[in-house]
Formats: structure tokens, sequence, C-alpha cells
């Protein structure tokens, strides 16, 4: 059963038609990858997604429900976690704290039981710190725990950004190019844990990425577009033997030679 | 007849605050800081001019004064920057923010120690002069107030849009960094802009002596301005003229037809309701962010 | 360098990591709380002066220091406070009823006004404090009836249980009694601070769009937020109000709004800490500078008290220096001190060195 469908979304900024009619559905348990040019409208489709942008039309549901008129932060509550392309932490915070904003949707307490730190409070924050552990654990970030984000380096704020999406405790994690400017090692890391969350935590994966042997490795069908439009959809091996995908990228013999 | 009179009285005044708010926009196109001791510089420039041409001080004549004013605080726009700004820069606008009420509060102790702080007169050579149309009286302070207003946005303007340093101040407001590696040095075009906006604070002091007695407090008319350049959408220049003169029109109309309390209360409302309906102001630059 | 063995994740969830911090918080309980028998009258009154400030720059620091919302216009909540609890005991309310909705009437102002105010942020924010704060200024002097106009209002001697907490008459118990609400409010913010309404708040400093894929609701958040800071500056008022005894608009001018922006910054943004330190220097400035000025005159024969605005120049000098060479605040200051005695010999002369940073446009957001 399809957990994601996207279904003839497009979004317009003035004249510019960012994305223009793409559809696709995602199934539960699935790696699903989209790729494209750079500007090609792949971020814009995941902002669609978790509603930062409005679309001019089209529809998405995901688990049955429609998400189409949703406000941005209701959609972590359904269990749709994401990440952002150029690292969104909480610069002045520790990891900890950081992955423990992932535990927001999970609190069941007001401000007021807050102030007075209730017994139910301390509960809930050893409930939400075991679950953060597993995710510290998962994504070998022991070291990390009480530094700052702003001292860290590139690579582990990638890392900490995922798991905090991991603390959401989602259904689908969308993945905004997991692996840009990411060393060859780093990657691989990315792929594995791409897998094991997959097979160990039944997580479906939506991912945009450029790195083709990234997408190649992990991914079960990847959607290319290019200009908002969807060129072709299939397995990556597929979609890279698509003559329409080997003409967005390289360009059309007809073009060069005009 | 009277609503006219009125009218142009705001006007002239409208201009004032147009000026001033000039300065604060003149900053925040190029380094997006916000200068609150933009009114006080007005204030030390008024009185930097009324102490080099008033007969009673230095006595020189008033168009001798005037340049030589606008001169020695573009050199204090310029020396601020200099000394005390650039240490702070890339820390957030907050940092500025309060820097700027601090030096504020310094630039009123030394005029106050100066000039002391009963108000005094500057004097003009147009000053008390009247012209009659009709059955309205127009000073002829508020004309060259309002003359001088006009000229100068035209003058700023042009130097955003069609200069070299105007551009490049433009570029180191949006991407400091970007602006550095093409080459734009960022650090002298910024105390340029202090300096330009310590000259037309100057002037904004002249023009508001020409219209009445002058103490180190008038700085506060600082925050009306502000206001104004918010009305206007802070990175625009013409906003900031437009801000500046519906404060300047709306309050004495205010004043005249509901209680005092409430004409005082007028250009913050208006500000209000301009950043509630239009958070950027009405001449926006704001946009969102690429994620 | 302190090893803390962890057994169980509740060291991490506890106000105090461990048991010597704790007791140094006792302690210094201790102290404050003895304090009446310790010094005169006079010192005891700038000893509470100084904890209303405290309140008052806690109620700051949830707006600015850990939601990133400057203010320029909290003395308007201060003033809030101040007539609502003088307004409503001079009405025959018990002290008890007048002070928590005093706090109540200024949170709910500050929360109502947040909620258009979040769509703005920075500069834009700061300068719609302001103009709020004239309003609220004008409005006090048009409330006549309630507020005494330009005239002022007289707020009541405080009695419950029998007790008389009367800031000239019982000086020892007013102390106690704002000793205690500042000791209650601090408990209850760093409570805040650790749990997950706390975590919200700085997650909305730093990252709106981020806090908003985590789920967080921006604007609710941020009105909460405002209408705590401002629930907390309202009750600062009310005391403040009590400790003057008879008060106009005037009070609550715009440098009392610029001072406690002192405050936030000078104590160490983003810090509770921070807010009592911040309120020792600005009152204590004025005494210093005062029995610095009598030392001058006595050695020297210079008379400086006939120099209007000195005060305040000296205040601006103080801040601006803090500014351009520790925006940490005294609270940071302190940190890295203890840090280079921590790590003693191994601190390096750079360790601290702030990294080079290029001012980001907020035309984008």
């Amino acid at each position: 059963m399809s957990l994601l469908e996207v279904n003839d979304l497009a979004v317009h900024f003035g004249g510019v038609k960012a994305v223009d009619g793409v559809s696709f559905s995602v199934d539960a348990g699935e790696v699903f990858a989209i790729i494209g040019p750079n500007g090609a409208g792949k971020s814009t489709i995941f902002n669609l997604i978790s509603r930062i942008y409005e679309p001019t039309r089209g529809t998405i549901r995901f688990d049955g429900k429609d998400i189409t008129d949703l406000k941005s932060h209701d959609i972590a509550s359904l269990g749709i976690a994401r990440t952002f392309q150029n690292i969104e932490l909480f610069d002045h915070s520790t990891v900890l704290a950081n992955l423990l904003m992932g535990r927001h949707t999970h609190r069941s307490t007001n401000f007021v039981q807050d102030i007075l730190f209730l017994p139910k409070v301390r509960r809930e924050e050893r409930a939400h710190r075991k679950r953060v552990e597993e995710v510290i654990e998962f994504l070998e970030l022991e070291a990390y725990r009480k530094k700052m984000i702003a001292g860290l380096p590139y690579g582990v704020r990638k890392v900490v950004e995922i798991g905090r999406a991991l603390a959401i405790g989602p259904k689908i994690i969308l993945l905004d190019e997991p692996a840009s400017g990411l060393s060859v090692e780093e990657t691989q890391d990315v792929a594995f844990w791409i897998e094991d969350m997959r097979r160990d935590m039944g997580l479906t994966v939506l991912m945009v990425e450029h790195d083709m042997s990234l997408v190649t490795q992990v991914s079960d069908r990847v959607l290319a577009v290019a200009n908002g439009k969807p060129l072709a959809m299939g397995t990556a091996q597929e979609v890279q033997a698509d003559p329409h995908v080997q003409a967005a990228y390289l360009g059309t013999p007809e073009e060069d030679a005009a | 007849m009277e609503l006219l009179q009125l009218i142009i009285g705001g006007l002239a005044n409208g201009c004032i605050y147009g000026l001033v708010a000039l300065g604060f926009v003149l900053i925040y196109k190029a380094s997006e800081g916000v200068n609150f001791a933009q009114g006080d510089m007005m204030m030390l420039g008024a009185f930097v001019v009324l102490g080099l041409g008033n007969s009673a001080q230095m006595g020189l004549p008033f168009l001798v004064a005037v340049p030589l004013g606008i001169a020695i605080m573009f050199g204090v726009g310029w020396g601020v920057e200099r000394v005390v700004v650039r240490r702070i820069f890339g820390q957030p606008q907050f940092a500025l923010v309060i820097l700027t009420i601090a030096m504020g509060f310094v630039f009123r102790f030394v005029a106050g120690s100066i000039w002391g702080y009963t108000p005094l007169v500057l004097e003009t050579p147009f000053g008390g002069q009247n012209l009659r149309t009709g059955g309205i009286v127009i000073s002829l302070a508020d004309l060259v107030t309002i003359g001088v207003t006009v000229v100068l946005t035209i003058a700023l303007w042009a130097f955003f849009a069609f200069t070299k340093i105007g551009l490049a101040a433009q570029a180191a407001s949006q991407n400091q960094m970007a602006a550095y590696i093409v080459g734009v040095p960022v650090m002298r075009v910024n105390s340029l802009i202090w300096g330009l906006s310590g000259a037309v604070a100057t002037v904004a002091g002249v023009l508001y002596a020409t219209r009445g007695a002058i103490d180190p407090n008038i700085g506060l008319l600082g925050i009306k301005a502000f206001a104004a350049a918010v009305i206007g959408g802070l990175g625009s220049l013409p906003g900031a003229l437009i801000g500046g003169l519906i404060i300047g029109v709306v309050e004495p109309v205010a004043g005249r037809y509901a209680p005092g309390e409430l004409a005082k209360m007028s250009p913050y409302i208006i500000m209000l309701l301009v950043l509630v309906t239009r958070p950027g102001g009405l001449f926006s630059q704001i946009q969102m962010k690429k994620v | 360098m302190r090893v803390v063995f962890k057994k169980s994740y509740d060291p991490d969830i506890d106000l105090h990591e461990h048991g010597w911090s704790r007791a140094k918080i006792a302690v210094l309980a201790g102290i404050m709380i003895i304090l009446p028998f310790l010094v005169g009258n006079y010192y005891l009154a700038e000893a509470a002066n100084t904890l209303i400030w405290a309140l008052a720059g806690m109620g700051l620091m949830i707006a600015v220091g850990h939601t990133g919302q400057v203010s320029l216009g909290h003395a308007a909540f201060l003033a809030i406070g101040a007539y609502t609890d003088a307004a409503l005991m001079n009405a025959g309310l018990p002290f008890l009823l007048a002070f928590p909705a005093a706090g109540l009437v200024a949170g709910l102002f500050g929360a109502v006004i947040a909620i258009p105010a979040v769509r703005m942020s920075g500069i834009y924010l700061a300068i719609a404090t302001l103009a709020v704060f004239v309003i609220v200024e004008e409005l006090v002097i048009l409330l006549e009836p309630i507020t005494g106009g330009v005239g002022g209002i007289m707020a009541p001697s405080i009695t419950f249980f029998g007790i008389s907490f009367d800031r000239y008459g019982a000086l020892q118990n007013f102390y106690w009694l704002v000793l205690g609400v500042v000791a209650l409010v601090t408990w209850g913010y760093a409570n805040l601070m650790r749990s997950p309404t706390g975590r919200s708040f700085l997650a909305v400093r730093d990252s709106e769009v981020s806090a908003r894929a985590l789920g967080i609701n921006v604007t609710k958040t941020k009105a909460l937020a405002f209408g705590l800071s401002s629930g907390v500056t309202g009750l600062a008022g009310a005391l403040m109000g009590h400790y003057i005894g008879f008060f106009n608009y005037e009070l609550f001018s715009i440098f009392i709004s610029i001072n406690l922006l002192l405050v936030v910054t000078i104590g160490g943004l983003g810090f509770i800490q921070g807010a009592f330190l911040g309120a020792i220097l600005i009152t204590g400035m004025p005494q210093l500078i005062a029995i610095l000025r009598d030392n001058l005159n006595a050695t020297t024969g210079i008379d400086l008290g006939s120099v209007p605005g000195l005060d305040t120049m000296l205040f601006s000098v103080i801040l601006i220096l803090f500014i351009i060479f520790e925006p940490t605040g005294l609270y940071g200051r302190w940190l890295k001190i203890r840090t280079w005695f921590e790590i003693f010999p191994l601190a390096r002369r750079d360790m601290f060195r702030r990294q080079k940073s290029y001012l980001k446009t907020e035309r984008m957001k």
C-alpha cells in the first residue's frame, strides 16, 4: 500500500513553474529517490510536502489522509520527518538538546506543568531521553552528546540532523541531499544507515540526492525530474538509461548543433 | 483653510522626520544595521552648526557654518564607524541596536556639557519670514525644508542606484562575505556611509533648528523618525520620505481633532498597523529564505 | 575537571548535576535569607531593589535571551503590573490576589500583542514593542480615573495573614517577600528551561523553519514566551510600585526599558544567572559612582555632582565597552574564567577566540 501519494503537484512562483505536475507514490518500507539537475524542483517538492510552500494545484496524501491543507507544524505529528539541504540545526544548543527537540510531538505536558516540573514531566523526560539515546547509539553520536552544534564539523552536523529527524519517531523520513558535502567514507555510512532505517526500524525513506552511487546502492525506485516536470520513473538503472534523463543532464545533440 | 495650513506645516515637519529616516535607511541599506543614535546625530549636527554660526559663539556666516558643520559631522559619523561600530562587525543586529542607543546617550551628554540644557535658537537668514498667498501663511523655513528634502532624497537615491560605491554598499548589506570576495572594500564603504548619514543628519538638524529652538533632548525625535523609516520599509529611500510625510501630516491633524495623547500615539499606531499588515513595511524587501 | 558518574538519566534532568553545585545554591540562599541581620536598612532596601530588577531582568530574558524576541518596550509591562496591582489594592483587593492579577494582566496583554508581532522579526519587532510602550504610556495618562493620570497613584502598604510587609514600616518582611517571589520565579524559570516548553523556545530562537518541521507551532510558542516574559515583568512592576510607594507614568520611562536591556545583555544573554549579575551591576553602579564622586570631592575638591547626565553617560560607556569586548556578558566572562581554572594549566590563549563572522542578511527569513 502506498504511504505517501503525490498527485499532479504544482507550484508557481510568479511566472516560474518550480514544480509542474509531478505525481508519484511511495510504498511503505520503500526507499524512493528523486534525482535531477540543479534547479529541477527537487527541494521544492520536499518543501511542498512539509507544507512550507502552498501548492498551486495538486494533492498530497499521507497514510490515506489528505495533508494538502495542513499547517507546516502539523506535519511532524503525522510521522513525517525531514532534514534540510543546508542544515537547519539549533546552533546554540547541545547535540542532546537538539535531539530532544525532535521529541516535541510526543510531549503531553503543558507549560504550567513544565514550570512546576511535576513528576509527570520527569517521567516523560526519562522516556524522551531513552528514545534519544537509542538514536545516539544508532548514529554513533556518543562522543558529541554534550557538544554545542556551533563547534561541530559539517559531517557530524549532517548526522545530527538525521538523528533529530529520527527522534521524532517517524513513519517516513525525507532526506534532502543527505550525502552532499560528505566524504566517501561518510557517504558510505549514510548508505548503511538508510538500509538499517528501512530494515530495522521499518522506515520509509524519501530522498533527494545527487550522488548517483548512493542512489543506486540504496533506492528501490527513482524519479527523475527536470524543470519541475517528471521525466522518468523506475529502478536506478532504468532511469539512468532513459534518453530523456540523459538529455536533461547532458543536453541533446540537436541543441548542441543549434 | 485651517486644515490646509496644518497640512503644509505637517509636510515640512514630515520632511525633517523623512530626512532623519533617510539616515536610518542609508545605514540599513549598507550594513543592515540600525543606528538608533541617528536622532542624536541630528541634534549634535544642529548644535555644531549653531556653535559655528551663532553670533554669540564663533560667528561664522550662515553659508559657511552649514557646509563646515556638515563636514564636521561627516567626520563624526566616519569616526564612530572606525572606532566603535567596526569592532562589532559581523555580530547580530541586536548588538548594534544597543550600541547605538548607548552612543545616543553619549552624544546627548557631550552636547549638554558644551551647550547646556537650556533651549537655544539657531540664527538663520530665513528665520521668521513668511509668505502669504490667499488666506494661508507659509513660513520661508517650511519651504526651504521641503525643497532641500526633495533634492537630497533624489540625490541619495541616484547615489545608490547609479554610483559604483552605492551599488557596492547594497551588495555589502546583502552578503558581507560575498561582497568581500568580489572585491568590495566592505569596511571602507561602511565608514563612508556612516559619514554620509552624519552629513544628512546635520542637514535635518539645521532644518529643524530653523523652525524652533533646540536642546540636547530633541534627539528623541529619532524614535518618531524611526517609525517613519519602518512605515516606508527600512530599505527604501523614497519609502522613508513618504513615511516621514505621513507621520508629519497625521500628527498635527490628529492633534487638532482628537485628544493630545491620541495625537502623540498616532505615529506609532500607524506604524503598528503597517507592521501588522505588511511586516516589512510599505516597500518591503523581505523574502522567504530558501531551505 | 569534575567527573560525574551517572547511573541514570536523572542527573541530566535534575536542576543540578551534582551535590556540590546544589550546596553552593543552598549557601547562597542561606546568606540571602539572613541578610537582614547582616546589613543595615539602607543596604537592605538596595538589596530588595536589586532583586526586583533581577526579577524584571528574568522576565526580559525569557523573550530576548531564550526566544530571540528583542523588546525595547518592556517598561510598558512594568507599568501595567504596577498600575494593576496598585489600582486593585486601592479598590480593596488583598495583595495576595492583586499581585498575581498584576502578573496575569501584564502577561495576557503581552501574549495578545505578541500574536500580530510574531510575523515580525529582529529589528521590526524591537521597534513595534517600542511603539507599544509609547502607546501604553499615553494610555496611562488617558485612563486617569484608574491610574491617577499625571498626578500619580499610591501603592498601598502590603498586609496579609496579619503581618505587615510595608516597605518602610517592616522592611525586613518586605525584603523576604521579594526574595520569596524571586526565588519562586527563578525556580519556575529553571524548570521551564529543562522541559519541552523551554526547548521549544530555544528551537524557535535558532531556526523557525526547522522548529516547524519538528511540530512546534511557532506562533503559539512565541506568544507564550512573550506572555510569560511580560507576566514576570509585570510581577516585578508590582513590586517596584510598592518599593517606590508613590509613582506616576514617569517612573516607567523609555530609559527603564533600556536599563532592562542593559541588565540582560551585560549580564549575559541566554543565562538566567545573567539577569542577576546584570541587576547587581545596574543597581550597584549608581552607588559606586556616588561613592567615587564623594571620594574625589573629598580628596581633590573636584565636584562632579554638578555635571548632569554623568551617570547615564558612564552607564552608556560601560555598555559600549561590554558589547565590543565581551558580548557574552558578565556570565560569559565568568564561564571563561571558571574553565581556565578547571583545566589549569592547560588553557591556551586563543581558546575563547571568537570565530570571524559575517553578518547574514535578515531580509531572507
